[in-house]
Formats: structure tokens, C-alpha cells, sequence
């Protein structure tokens, strides 16, 4: 098995376990925490598959690095994002669930606006 | 030195320059509304629409007079190695019509989001006004963007723009949606940004052009076409990944579920149309089309329905925009050349371009409508509506006709549309999607005679506002649905003029006739409170009993709407429909 291979597989676990969190976790830090484990998961993969640049000569190709930290301060920005409405969601109401109301009757709870 | 010899899309074309420009502008606009702050932020926002209506037309006519798409090469680096600007038919006719529903909201929301006398800045007008141009910005780099990795940046900038929208009044039920929103709308581009990096692994370029030269169906192309188009369908809110959409679109402030409505959900949506016309039209195949179809055909029938059963006016509209989405969707496999190999950019995308624009235009109308029916009223329960069209006849006005540009009777651009795909589904032999189109326009009718019998009543009491209305909002709301209407006008330029023969002949009369009565019968039978108020007894009584044999209908769709729109179900539903993607893609292979 070559390094690259082994580093596809590893990406593929990542992304499974943070697929994972993202269904079951019902806390959204949790959910948060799980698509950053997703994404490494993916950005994982795109470095393995800049490594077979390699192929042609090159030590590795330099696309997806420049994509990779793109896509990396993209990722970031979006957690912050995600927290900072979780930190509001608890100041105001004491909670951080998704789901205040039961999910049956979720359709027909007139909002609070 | 060798030289080479680039293609016709890999360098600059005169004009090409705009697309930059048209780009920036949001941008540049909210970094100077951003300086200067407090109140001069509406100002510059309001110019900057302005310019960027004169930019789109500027575009427009040069795209017109150039032979085949705009191209600007960013830094004259051209692909794979460089980011290249493209915008062809959709786009310039996308970029177009948001820069006019832009100007439209922002004349809309000019009087409703000032800031407070005496007080220097005060948070939700000054960040409304920032996110309206920066939700604008994200659009433009969607349309013109010809990577797939810009697209992804540009369609999280969109996202970026769009989830503080929902929360701007900053209570604890709008948060809460703006964080499922921004969730689930991340767990979609992850699954897009997973597509990007195999297609990047399997073929070494990004970029739209290169890249459809190269794909070849098989796992790879198979595999990204399954996962990115699943994401972009759960940004989209597409029946049933629509878990986010009606609570964060009916709890934001009407200016706001505007542009959310109208506008960023498109930009996934031209996503997903980029995707299989320009990236993969030969690696996808008819019955993947056809699943994409199905869940739109779903979408207008749940949505319809549950839209039916709502208590509040804006709910009611959030879920119209479910079934909405569902038409954009109707599109795809009727647009498969007449082998069922390979997607054509014929009729059926033009049509289903127009029902994008048509749709963009009246639901910002509608949503404004029911906005201004709120702040007056200063509550929008569509059962204690009675007189409200007396007190309001622009706004009602307003309303009505954005219903009958979403229905697709005649005149409108969404007739045009349902024409075209009509034609297209009759020359297919897929009769099926024949039953799709003439139906949803029974759905829309229902919830728009639900409302329009609701406001037209005569009060008990004498209507009491709250609040008065500025009249330039109430104009801005008529302006935006009657331009959907006049959208009908496109059969003069790009549609062929052939297939309307005269919107008024008598079949066609008959036809509007036919979908408006099965609307009100559908209103009657399954609307909430009786539609038909203190009528006469026995027909009163009549109309009782068949309520309440139609009642468990009603009350199913809801459930089911409820089951879909939990997160567990959610998120495993997404991972299902790319799996089923998947399959299709593979099974339907051409030997």
C-alpha cells in the first residue's frame, strides 16, 4: 500500500466519522465540531491527490495547495460563524438545542416575530 | 519558445472587463457603507444598486454583441493554471434580473430600515444594508465564475451573506434557524467540496471548459456528480432536504425573506444547472434527471399543501417558495436530447431560466406584499385578514399579482415557461411531467384564492393599522410583480413566437378558468380556518362535511412535512438521495 493510498483511506475515515457526528450529535458545538473533522477529511484527500503530481515529474502539485488554504480559511470563517450564533442562541435563551419545539408540531408553532 | 494557441474561452473577449467590475461593485459598496457607517449606509447601498443595474445592462449589451460568452482572464493568467470569468446566456439574463430585484428591495426596504432618530448606528438596518449587497456580490461571482472551486467560494460567501439575515432581529427562535440554516447548508458544501477535489484528482482541472472536454463517465465523474449535486440541492432546499427553509425564511423580516427567497436560493440552484449542462452533460444520465424532477414534482405538491394548512401569512409564503423550488427542477429531464444520452441547452433551459427569473421577481413581490400586510396589521394570521385589501389595495394588488405570475396563467413569464417545457415534454413523450405542469398550477392557485378570499372579506369591525405604510415599499412590491408578469414579453426576443398563438383565445381562458376553480376547491377543502366564513347554512354545512373528509389529507402532509424536516431524517436523507444519485448515474449508462 503506498503512502498516498494510505492517506486516501485515512481522508475517507474522516469523512465518515464526521458524517457521523453531523447525523447523530444533536448538540450544535458537536454538529460544528463534526463538519471541521469532515472537512479535514476532505482536505486530507485533496493533499494526498496533490502528492500524485508527482507522476509528471513535479514533487507534488501546487494547485491544490493554493485551493487547500483557501478552502481551509473558508472552513474557518464558517466556524466562527456557526459559534458565534450558538454563543447568541445561548445568551438569549439559555439554551444552545436546535429543536425548541416538538418536531410534529414544528410546521404549525407560530414563530415568535 | 513555443507558442500556443489558446481557445476561444481561455482569453480576455472585449468587455470581458465588466464581469470583473460587476463583481466588485457589492463588495467595494459594502466596504464604503462600512466606513461611513450609521446612516449614510442605505444611501450608498441604493447607489450601488443603481450602478449595478446600469453595470448589468452594460453587460447585457455587450454580450449581445459579442459572438458567444463574455470571458475576462483574471491577471491574464489563463486555465487551468489561471481563474477565468465567464458568463453566458443564463448568467447575463441571471445577473439582469437579480440587479433588478436588488434595486427593488432596496426601494422596498428604504423607508423600513432606516436608523432610528437619534441615534448615530443601530445594528439590524446597518447590517441588512451590508448583506444585501454582499449577498448581490456572492450572486455575480456565482453566475460568472468558471471553476468549480471559485463556485464554491462564491457560493459560501452567499451562505455567508445570507444566515445573519435571517437572525437580524436577534431573537432566540430566528437564531435558532439561522444556525440549523448555516448546518445544513455546511453539510451540503462539504459534500460539494468533496465532488470538486475527486473531479480535480480525476482530471487535474477545475476549470468548466477544460474540464467538460475531459470528463468521461465513470466512477469518479459518477461519484462527484452524486455528492455535489446532493449538496447543492440541500442549499437549495429542495423537497425533502427543505428542513431549514420555512422557519428561516418565515421568521426574517420581510425585506430580508425577500432576498432569501428570491435570490440566494438561485445561486445553488445555477450551481446545480451549471453543473450538469456546462461540467456534465454526457456523464449524466435520464433517469437521474428524472429522480431530480420527481423530488420537484414533490415539492410542489407537499409544499402547496402545507402552505395551505398555515395560520400565518409569511409561513404561507415560505412554503409556496418550497413548492416554487420544485418547478425549477422540472426542467431537467425534459431538456435530454431525443436519444436520452446527453443534455442539449435547448428550450427546456431557456424555459427553465425564465421560470427562475420569473420566480425571483414575483416571490419578492409576494414576500414584500405579505411584509407590508404585517407591519400595518401588525399581525399577518391569514383567517383575520378580512378588510385588509380595502385598507391596502396596492399591497393586495401587489400580491395577487405576484400569485398569478407564480400559478403561470397567462400573461406571465412563468406561461412562457410552462409553454416551452409543455413542448419539450410533448416531443419527449415524458406525458408525465405534462400532468406535473398543468397540476402545479392548481397548487399555487390554491393558496393564492386562500388569501385573496381572506383579504377581500368584508370585516366585522373596522379594520384597525397599526402602522402606516410608505407607499414607495407598496410600489416596489407591485413593480417587482408586475415585472414578472411582463416577463411574458420575452416571447418577442429569445423564446420562439410560434408557440404562443394568442393568450386570449378561449382555450386558453378555459384553461386559466380551470386551474383558478380547482384552486379555490383545493382552498376550500384543505385550508385551516373555512374559507368561506359564515355563508349560508346549508351550503355551509355541505362544505363541513367534505372539510372534514379531506381533513386527515391535510393533516398527513403536515406530518410528513414535520417527519422530513427533523435533523436525523434530514441528514440521512441527503446521504440516501446521493446514494440513489449514484446508482442512477450508474445504471443508466449508455452501452
Amino acid at each position: 500500500m503506498t503512502v498516498e493510498t494510505l492517506y486516501g483511506l485515512c481522508a475517507a475515515g474522516l469523512v465518515g466519522l464526521g458524517l457521523y457526528g453531523l447525523i447523530v450529535q444533536p448538540h450544535p458545538l458537536r454538529k460544528i465540531v463534526a463538519f471541521n473533522v469532515m472537512g479535514s477529511g476532505v482536505f486530507l484527500l485533496f493533499g494526498a491527490l496533490a502528492r500524485r503530481g508527482a507522476a509528471a515529474g513535479l514533487n507534488g502539485d501546487p494547485v491544490p495547495q493554493a485551493l487547500l488554504i483557501t478552502g481551509i480559511v473558508v472552513a474557518f470563517s464558517a466556524t466562527a460563524l456557526a459559534v458565534a450564533l450558538v454563543v447568541r442562541l445561548i445568551e438569549s435563551s439559555g439554551s444552545a438545542s436546535l429543536s425548541s419545539e416538538p418536531p410534529s408540531t414544528d410546521s404549525h408553532k407560530p414563530p415568535t416575530s | 519558445m513555443i507558442s500556443i494557441v489558446l481557445e476561444p474561452q481561455m482569453q480576455s473577449t472585449p468587455g470581458g472587463l465588466w464581469l470583473a467590475v460587476a463583481v466588485l461593485l457589492p463588495f467595494v459598496g459594502m466596504m464604503i457603507g462600512l466606513c461611513l457607517g450609521g446612516r449614510h449606509v442605505r444611501r450608498v447601498a441604493l447607489l450601488t444598486a443603481l450602478l449595478g443595474l446600469a453595470l448589468a445592462v452594460v453587460i447585457a449589451s455587450s454580450w449581445l454583441h459579442a459572438d458567444g460568452p463574455l470571458v475576462y482572464v483574471l491577471g491574464g493568467w489563463s486555465p487551468p493554471l489561471g481563474i477565468a470569468l465567464r458568463a453566458d446566456g443564463p448568467s447575463v439574463v441571471m445577473m439582469l434580473a437579480v440587479a433588478v430585484v436588488v434595486c427593488g428591495i432596496g426601494v422596498f426596504a428604504y423607508a423600513d430600515f432606516d436608523t432610528p432618530a437619534g441615534k448615530a448606528e443601530s445594528r439590524s438596518p446597518f447590517t441588512y444594508w451590508l448583506l444585501l449587497l454582499a449577498v448581490w456580490g456572492s450572486l455575480n461571482l456565482v453566475f460568472v465564475s468558471g471553476d468549480l472551486f471559485t463556485l464554491y467560494v462564491a457560493l459560501e460567501l452567499l451562505t455567508f451573506a445570507g444566515v445573519p439575515m435571517v437572525c437580524l432581529d436577534g431573537k432566540s427562535e430566528t437564531l435558532r434557524s439561522a444556525l440549523r440554516y448555516l448546518l445544513f447548508a455546511l453539510c451540503g458544501s462539504v459534500l460539494y467540496l468533496l465532488g470538486a477535489v475527486l473531479l480535480y484528482g480525476g482530471y487535474g482541472t477545475l476549470d468548466i471548459v477544460l474540464l467538460s472536454e475531459r470528463i468521461q463517465p465513470g466512477v469518479i465523474a459518477w461519484t462527484a456528480a452524486a455528492l455535489m449535486t446532493v449538496g447543492l440541492l440541500a442549499k437549495t432546499a429542495l423537497f425533502p432536504l427543505h428542513i431549514w427553509l420555512p422557519p428561516a425564511h418565515g421568521g426574517a423580516p420581510a425585506a430580508a425573506s425577500a432576498v432569501l427567497s428570491a435570490l440566494v436560493i438561485k445561486g445553488s440552484w445555477f450551481l446545480v444547472v451549471r453543473l450538469w449542462f456546462d461540467v456534465m452533460p454526457g456523464v449524466v444520465t435520464l433517469p437521474s434527471a428524472q429522480l431530480l424532477a420527481a423530488m420537484g414534482a414533490t415539492a410542489i405538491v407537499v409544499g402547496s399543501v402545507v402552505a395551505l394548512r398555515q395560520e400565518r401569512l409569511k409561513l404561507l409564503v415560505a412554503y409556496s417558495t418550497v413548492a416554487q423550488i420544485g418547478y425549477l427542477f422540472l426542467m431537467f429531464p425534459l431538456a435530454f436530447d431525443a436519444a436520452g444520452n446527453a443534455l442539449a441547452q435547448d428550450a427546456a433551459l431557456t424555459a427553465g431560466v425564465l421560470q427562475a427569473v420569473s420566480h425571483a421577481t414575483a416571490k419578492a413581490g409576494m414576500f414584500m406584499a405579505a411584509g407590508l400586510v404585517y407591519a400595518a396589521l401588525g399581525h399577518d394570521r391569514i383567517a383575520d385578514l378580512a378588510g385588509v385589501a380595502r385598507a391596502l389595495p396596492i399591497t393586495v394588488l401587489a400580491f395577487v399579482v405576484s400569485g398569478v405570475a407564480l400559478m403561470g396563467v397567462v400573461p406571465s413569464g412563468a406561461y412562457l415557461a410552462k409553454k416551452l417545457l409543455l413542448d419539450a415534454a410533448d416531443q419527449s413523450g415524458q406525458w408525465w411531467w405534462t400532468i406535473v405542469l398543468q397540476g402545479g398550477a392548481v397548487f399555487t392557485a390554491g393558496y393564492v384564492v386562500l388569501v385573496l378570499v381572506n383579504a377581500l372579506r368584508r370585516p366585522a369591525e373596522p379594520i384597525s393599522t397599526v402602522k402606516r405604510v410608505a407607499r414607495s415599499s407598496e410600489l416596489a412590491a407591485l413593480t417587482l410583480s408586475v415585472a414578472s408578469l411582463l416577463l411574458a414579453f420575452a416571447a418577442l426576443g429569445p423564446v420562439p413566437g410560434d408557440l404562443i398563438k394568442n393568450p386570449l383565445a378561449p382555450e386558453e381562458l378555459v384553461t386559466t378558468l380551470l386551474v383558478l376553480l380547482g384552486g379555490g376547491a383545493l382552498a376550500f377543502a384543505l385550508a385551516r380556518s373555512p374559507l368561506a366564513g359564515s355563508a349560508r347554512v346549508g351550503a355551509a354545512a355541505a362544505g363541513e362535511s367534505v372539510r372534514r373528509l379531506v381533513r386527515p389529507i391535510g393533516t398527513a402532509f403536515e406530518s410528513a412535512d414535520g417527519f422530513v424536516r427533523r435533523w436525523p431524517s434530514a441528514s440521512i436523507g441527503l446521504l440516501t438521495l446521493a446514494a440513489l444519485f449514484g446508482w442512477l448515474l450508474l445504471g443508466g449508462t449508455p452501452h
